[in-house]
């Protein structure tokens, strides 16, 4: 994991002060106070803010500030709700605002590493407490009662004993004179008592999204605005020659037609804010310049990284696989020694493929540069660092930049990287006038920032009762500047590690020369197949049942190891849990049922972004053609003691099962030339409604703090997949994705 | 070139080449946003409206093709009474994650109820496999046409 992945806890400290002043119309407005997070994205680590969260208007209507994106995870929603949990105001009551970017008012604000929830849960109760401690304060003074005597429900402030009551709305303007109590200490509900927290809620921007309103990024307009494309090298970072600009200057629509210069010199580990070499053309109207993308003719120097080919990766493969791992990861025991002495001994090789992200809504920006101020207007996940890398571009001041996070039409991690708010930046300077860059979508596949593909080499042992006694992976990976690429990463406390005597990871680079990072959890989404799947094949040499081998693998209860960095503190794996969520899902899908020829069951289990998820899959497989149906996939999950909306939550956990199995079927990008061979959605196949298989989803509830669900629900289910195809055919599943016809008339 | 046509009951009169795509009238000549562009190919559904009723994709099909055809999009679809249904048993069933596809998934599922009001899992199919959905809310866009319908909700296709 890089510094700059966003997979990290990020403490917050005791240190939360709330303050209070009359907001415009006379209602409360609370202020908090909270201190910077661990900053991601590049964006400097700002140490106090002011941030207001909560408006009371006098007729009751409660506003509640969403500080995160909003990419398809509910946060939008579940974020409002625990606030207005603690709060005590009835749901129906409140309104959801969008906050816009500004590191100085609300700390981290961003959508990656499944970290929005663990990362507010506890902050954001406290804001809601806090603010009805106060409401309750200027109730108790007015009606002169002990303040301890006062109960509220439902936005508003009740006495018994005298039977007074006042709604927020008419308390508002008295609590804003109430010195505000400091968050760390104000009492919190027992989690029985919740109202909101833990009921399904329904997304606040649904009921616009039905009758097609505007508020995607795609669909922002501005004054003035012209539309742009920016045509790019197909090799990534090529330098720009020459080109007929003239000819399409004089287009239909056409405004203006642009050579930018790029700004990468190397790319590095972190998230992916390059601009490099390109055409932009401002038109009108956005079909006429994608139109006149058409008549665009470039002459690129396409430099060293046009020798890259998905055949070379392969064969660079080979070699490097044929030497001991460049650089060791975790080495304990003696893995020859033990290998030397094993009752069986089994090698393999995994492959996955780079993929992309393929959010439904190409990536776009909106920029309006005026008299020295940036307005931007942005589906970004990660809009710290795409305002850092915009002000660096433009050499303008942050303060200067105003950005307004919109819905996005999907994330999955592409958002994360900001360079086509980079390039929208820098092609509103080049005109003149505001601009909304839209990509089309061969360039939205062309010039992604890949999930990186890779290599695993295993060699393990099992001793004469089928234990696992030795385990080796020579994972063999990319490398950009001399490092790992981004997200492409091997860990040492990888499962099993921990967990056999005798270990040796280790990984082998080549070089890349093309950006990489997080897609939906990162390196898991590989790690958990090569992984889950050899783990599967062992517990078959071992003669034993899937379920049993990872079991017995698991063990007695381990005491989970706390990892402390400088982003804070990490809780590792934790066996007892994962045991948990393996029995559960066992359970529920009738694991070691009778299944009719040419279908199967597989399984598999995964603990990434905090969370613990096991996944049984049932597949049948056609027997002339090869073909896969994933019939059903059944989900026990454990992220902690509390769901916060359980209606995103379970749509996260069907989403992610289906998005893996979407992975594991059609899913690969390759390269030729340095060059993305697939553009669109024929080559580049997603699962659609007739192959989306059932997904059933059970939540093990434990007494462990809640933590997030984007995520960790994705990777087993790709393992699950192929071991079900070994179950049903026999045949043992790779190579990603899976190739039916080597499944073709299986024994 | 000059072209009237008939989007959502009205006459509209817009001013662009013959080739350019029906989304892209709607979307930047029209500002009716709902329909979205995905793909520029036909591949994804999610500029889907109807065209006398039949769910089309706006993203390649030319202006000039259109002539006086009844051109219905997303934002009039709660009009009629399937797509009122639809819209409902989406909110009720909170079938959204980002929802960008949703508007182009319920103007091919309103097309599909005006056709068989009572659509079994494999009519569903039929209808729905042109609209991807990246989020992956099948289950739930199942689950809300059935719901649109009168239907039980759960999924009745067979497995082993």
């Amino acid at each position: 994991m890089s510094p700059t992945d966003p997979r990290r806890t990020a403490q917050v400290s005791r240190r939360t002060f709330l303050t209070a002043g009359v907001a415009v119309g006379g209602g409360l407005m609370l202020d908090f106070s909270v201190p910077a997070f661990a900053h991601f994205g590049g964006g400097p680590a700002v140490p106090v803010t002011l941030n207001a969260y909560i408006r009371i208007a006098p007729n009751g209507e409660t506003f509640i500030v969403n500080k995160n994106p909003e990419i398809g995870q509910g946060i939008k929603t579940s974020f409002p709700m625990i606030v207005a949990e603690e709060l005590d105001v009835a749901w129906k009551d409140v309104r959801v605002e969008d906050a816009i970017v500004d590191p100085v008012k609300y700390g981290g604000q961003f959508a990656g590493g499944s970290l929005s929830i663990p990362m507010n849960y506890d902050l954001l109760r406290r804001v809601g407490a806090a603010a009805r401690l106060m409401l309750v304060t200027a109730a108790a003074r007015a009606w002169n009662v002990p303040a301890e005597e006062c109960e509220t429900a439902d936005g508003v402030v009740s006495h018994k004993r005298t039977s007074k009551q006042a709604t927020y709305g008419q308390l508002a303007g008295q609590a804003a004179r109430v010195p505000p109590p400091n968050p760390a200490t104000v009492k919190l509900k027992d989690p029985k008592d919740f109202k909101i927290i833990g009921k399904p809620i329904g997304g606040v921007d649904s009921p616009r999204i039905v009758q097609g309103e505007p508020i995607f990024g795609i669909d922002v307009t501005v004054p003035g605005m012209k539309y742009a494309v920016y045509e790019k090298c197909p090799v990534y970072n090529g330098k720009f020659v020459s080109a007929n600009l003239d000819e399409v200057k004089a287009l239909p629509g056409v405004r203006g037609v642009y050579v930018i210069k790029g700004n990468v010199t190397a790319l590095d580990a972190g998230l992916y804010n390059g601009l490099t070499d390109g055409v932009a053309i401002v038109a009108d109207k956005w079909h006429q310049a994608n139109r006149a993308l058409g008549k665009l003719q470039i002459k690129w120097d396409e430099g060293e990284t046009a020798k890259r080919s998905t055949a070379g990766f392969v064969a660079k493969d080979a070699e490097l696989a044929k030497n001991p791992a460049e650089t060791s990861l975790k080495k304990e025991g003696d893995v020859d020694q033990a290998l030397k002495g094993a009752a069986k001994v089994l090698e393999a090789r995994y492959e996955v493929p780079f993929v992309n992200h393929s959010a439904l809504e190409p990536m776009n920006t909106t920029v309006a540069i005026r008299n020295g101020k940036v307005e931007i207007w942005s589906p970004t996940q990660m809009p710290g660092g795409g305002k850092t890398a915009v002000s660096k571009l433009l050499g303008i001041p942050e303060q200067d930049i105003t950005l307004h996070v919109t819905r996005s039409g999907g994330g999955f991690g592409r958002r994360l990287s900001n360079d086509f708010m980079v390039e929208a930046a820098a092609i509103a300077k080049a005109h003149g006038e505001p601009v909304k860059l839209l990509r089309n979508r061969r360039q939205d596949v062309q010039s992604g920032v890949f999930r990186a593909g890779g290599f695993h080499h295993f060699k393990a042992g099992l001793d004469a009762a089928g234990k696992l006694s030795a385990f080796r992976d020579h994972f063999v990976t990319f490398s950009n500047s001399g490092k790992v690429a981004g997200s492409a990463t091997l860990g040492p406390t990888e499962f099993p590690s921990g967990f056999v005597p005798n270990l040796d990871l280790g990984f082998s680079m080549m070089p890349l020369d093309i950006p990489t990072g997080p897609m939906r959890a990162p390196g898991s989404n590989t790690l958990a197949f090569a992984y889950q799947s050899f783990l599967d094949e062992l517990a078959h040499a071992a003669g034993k049942d899937p379920l049993q081998f990872q079991l017995e693998l698991l063990g007695p209860a381990k005491a989970p190891v706390t990892t402390k960095s400088q982003f804070g503190e990490q809780v590792g794996f934790d066996n007892v849990r994962m045991a948990g969520v393996l029995k559960a899902v066992a359970e529920k899908s009738g694991w070691g049922r009778k299944l009719p020829k040419g279908t199967g069951m597989g399984l598999a289990c995964y603990f990434s972004h905090q969370g613990y998820f096991a996944e049984v899959v049932q597949a049948s497989v056609n027997h002339k053609s090869g073909e896969v149906r994933v019939e059903k996939v059944w989900v026990a999950g454990d992220v902690g003691r509390q769901i916060v909306n359980p209606s995103p939550g379970n749509n996260q956990v069907e989403g992610a099962a289906i998005d893996g199995v979407s992975q594991a079927l059609a899913q690969a990008l390759t390269f030729t030339n340095g060059r993305v061979e697939q553009s669109n959605f024929h080559d580049y196949p997603l699962l659609r409604m007739h192959q989306a298989p059932k997904v059933e989803v059970h939540f093990v509830m434990t007494d462990n703090n809640p933590t997030g669900l984007g995520e960790p629900a994705l990777p087993p289910v790709v393992p699950a997949l192929g071991n079900a195809i070994f179950a049903a055919t026999g045949r043992r599943v790779r190579t990603l994705p899976i190739n039916t016809a080597e499944l073709k008339g299986f024994a | 070139m000059s072209y009237t046509i008939n989007v959502n009951g009205q006459p509209r009169t817009v001013e662009v080449e013959a080739d350019t795509p029906l989304l892209w009238v709607l979307r930047d000549e029209l500002e009716l946003k709902g329909s979205k562009f995905g793909c520029g190919m036909g591949l994804c559904g999610a500029c889907t409206v109807h065209i006398n009723g039949n769910a089309t994709r706006s993203c390649v099909t030319p202006v000039s093709a259109v002539g006086d055809a009844k051109i219905t999009t997303i934002e009039a679809i709660g009009e009629s009474d399937a797509g009122k249904k639809l819209q409902d048993a989406w909110l009720a069933l909170d079938v959204m994650q980002c929802g960008y596809c949703q508007a182009g998934q319920i103007m091919s599922a309103a097309a599909l109820l005006n056709r068989t009001p009572r659509p079994s899992d494999k009519d569903i199919d039929d209808a729905m496999s042109g609209n991807l959905c990246r989020c992956a809310t099948y289950t739930r866009i199942r689950a809300a046409i059935k719901q649109a319908a009168g239907l039980p909700t759960e999924d009745k296709r067979e497995m082993a």
